[in-house]
């Protein structure tokens, strides 16, 4: 502020921490809800302060347990699908347009110009669109239930091929030129020169395609039908059984929050990366 | 050894038959050890020329051998050369060594003789404190000799030089030329140095190739191309001031420019229209007796004085010594030369006449 005015300054702070107090208070809720038993959060007014069954409900939830309205699945097994399912959709993700990026900013062959413009027009197809076809596909190759049906459909992506083709387009000529002369081959050339440069937007990409793939609801819901394979975000809706029968919600509010820690996690650790993979010019 | 042979040789874009030629047969022979200058105004085609030296150009017509060994074919990396960029070109994630180091790693040195040979460049060039720096906290003059010392780990048969000294200010220009010419002094590897600027041409070449248009227009030593130019174009091209070109006619013994008669001690070549040539620093102030130069202005350059004018109608500029008093601007004054240094020229092609 070019002005040195306190009043906007207290303003500015006011806002901004009430911004936070509505974002954060619906989390708050979740967790103390998570920390006391289903029958104290049934009764209104629920208590918000933390109770005394952290351990006991987080416990039940990650193993599962035998009695309950709804799915009883262990929370444990389906963190552990959902976060196989993430990371093999962000790295594959990454290692494809990687490498489509690199042929094409890079190669002149016979369909390049035919290549960019298919792949351009996978962006008007978002994943609900072709579901049908999708699934017909996969339940023929057997790819049902498995860690394949959930992740391979989701792998290619042309937004992610797009940006890395535009970072590549930013590398000077003289680059390839100078590591021509020293002897480096295509493949060598993108391996000692595009992949150290592409490290921050690499990071950047991971951190998105990470909760992306950490948040698929749709596709699992169709591919999965064996409890064991369900992603923990299927798993919540599937804790609340309709009907009249009583709900757990501690161990509801518990898995919820199990299912924000990875990708939080993620966030907060790549964050450095993350930013200057956006914004980072250097050469 | 490092010879380099350019025969006929031809560049264009495009298609075949249909495409833009910017190289229209180019002929040069060069000898091993020698420094060669290629010389010439933007787009004139000698990047171009260079690059195809390089192997990082298709070659559309004709042949390039290096020590005798025809490349047109060749992978950059096979014919045993080493470029410098004018933006240096350096590797921004590796250090100064591994920059140095990569091309020998890449062909499988040992790990021993790369540290050596990287030591001693860096010793050749100073940079022995800046190793372990990256690219980006190295100054101008700093990249372009880890540039250089890169160029010179790979032992090449020819350095070529694609303008190196144009992103660099003027004090650390003339600096830096001084470095390459111990250089080459030192190390006698063939160099191919690629420049716009005739004044490194000057200082730094053996023989020079001056370009225009994507024709050779001449090639020789500095002296020979500044005493006997071969066209008008590297007349005015080389030499700073260029050389004053009067277009007129010749009669016998005097030389019409612009309706005055000016008297010549010889008879001209021949006569009719004609291009005469004559450089600001061979003309001088006669007592009484001379060309009749109206003086319009004068340029102070502390050594010496540029008096601009007109001659017969004609722009014409003078070089006088700077602790001579100066004519007056709006007088007209004598002006005197002697015969060695006029130059005459075919007034449609530009040609070099004898005589």
């Amino acid at each position: 502020m070019v002005e040195r005015r306190p009043t906007l300054g207290i303003l500015a702070h006011v806002v901004l921490i009430l911004g936070v107090i509505i974002v954060a208070f619906p989390l708050y809720v979740t967790f103390v809800a998570s920390t006391q038993t289903a029958q104290d959060i049934v009764n209104a007014p629920m208590s918000l302060l933390p109770g005394s069954h952290l351990v006991e409900n987080y416990t039940a939830a990650i193993q599962g347990r035998s009695t309950g309205a709804g799915s009883t699945a262990p929370v444990g097994r389906m963190m552990f699908v959902s976060l196989v399912s993430a990371l093999v959709i962000a790295l594959g993700k990454i290692s494809i347009s990687l490498l489509s990026a690199f042929a094409i900013v890079y190669f002149r062959f016979r369909f390049r110009m035919v290549a960019f413009w298919a792949i351009f027009m996978t962006l008007m197809l978002p994943v609900e669109v072709r579901i049908s076809p999708t699934y017909k596909v996969v339940a023929d190759l057997g790819m049902l239930n498995t860690f394949a049906g959930l992740t391979v459909p989701l792998i290619a992506s042309a937004t992610a091929t797009f940006l890395f083709r535009q970072f590549f387009l930013t590398v000077p000529d003289e680059l390839l030129e100078a590591a021509r002369i020293d002897g480096a081959g295509p493949m060598r050339f993108f391996k000692d020169m595009l992949l150290p440069l592409s490290r921050t937007s690499m990071a950047a990409l991971f951190v998105i395609q990470f909760i992306y793939g950490w948040n698929q609801y749709l596709w699992p819901l169709l591919v999965t039908t064996d409890e064991s394979m369900y992603p923990v975000v299927i798993g919540i809706k599937r804790m609340i059984a309709g009907g009249e029968a009583a709900n757990e919600w501690n161990l509801v509010m518990a898995t919820a929050v199990l299912a924000m820690i990875p990708p939080a996690l993620v966030v907060m650790l790549m964050q450095k990366w993350f930013v200057k993979g956006l914004v980072d010019t250097e050469k | 050894m490092g010879s380099i042979s350019i025969r006929n040789v031809t560049k264009q874009y495009g298609l075949p038959g249909k495409g833009t030629p910017v190289l229209h047969g180019i002929d040069a022979e060069i000898a091993d050890g020698e420094f060669i200058v290629i010389v010439g105004p933007s787009g004139c085609g000698k990047s171009t020329l260079l690059r195809m030296v390089a192997g990082l150009e298709e070659i559309s017509g004709g042949q390039i051998a290096i020590s005798g060994k025809v490349v047109n074919d060749v992978e950059p990396s096979e014919r045993d050369i080493a470029m410098v960029f004018q933006n240096y070109a350096l590797y921004p994630h590796m250090s100064v060594f591994d920059n140095m180091a990569y091309g020998l790693k890449i062909a499988g040195v040992p790990k021993a003789e790369i540290q050596q040979r990287v030591d001693k460049a860096a010793g050749i060039l100073q940079l022995g404190a800046l190793l372990q720096r990256r690219p980006r906290e190295l100054s101008g003059g700093q990249r372009q000799r880890v540039a250089m010392g890169r160029a010179i780990v790979r032992q090449p048969q020819v350095f070529l030089f694609d303008e190196p000294l144009s992103n660099l200010d003027a004090k650390l220009r003339a600096q830096t030329r001084i470095e390459i010419r111990k250089l080459h002094a030192e190390l006698g590897v063939t160099s191919l140095f690629v420049t716009h600027d005739q004044v490194e041409a000057m200082t730094l070449a053996q023989r020079m190739i001056v370009m225009n248009a994507g024709s050779v227009e001449q090639i020789g030593s500095p002296e020979a191309v500044y005493a006997r130019p071969a066209t008008t174009f590297v007349a005015g091209f080389i030499g700073s001031p260029p050389m004053n070109l009067l277009r007129g006619r010749a009669e016998g013994a005097t030389f019409h420019l612009g309706g005055q008669v000016l008297p010549l001690t010889h008879r001209a070549p021949r006569d009719g229209d004609i291009v005469l040539g004559l450089r600001p620093e061979h003309a001088s102030l006669g007592e009484s007796v001379g060309w009749p130069l109206q003086v319009e202005l004068l340029e102070m350059l502390g050594a010496e004085r540029l008096v601009h004018g007109k001659l017969g109608g004609a722009e014409f500029t003078l070089r006088l010594d700077g602790t001579l008093t100066p004519p007056a601007e709006g007088h007209t004054v004598p002006l005197q030369w002697s015969r060695e240094h006029l130059h005459w020229f075919d007034a449609e092609t530009g040609a070099r006449i004898e005589g």
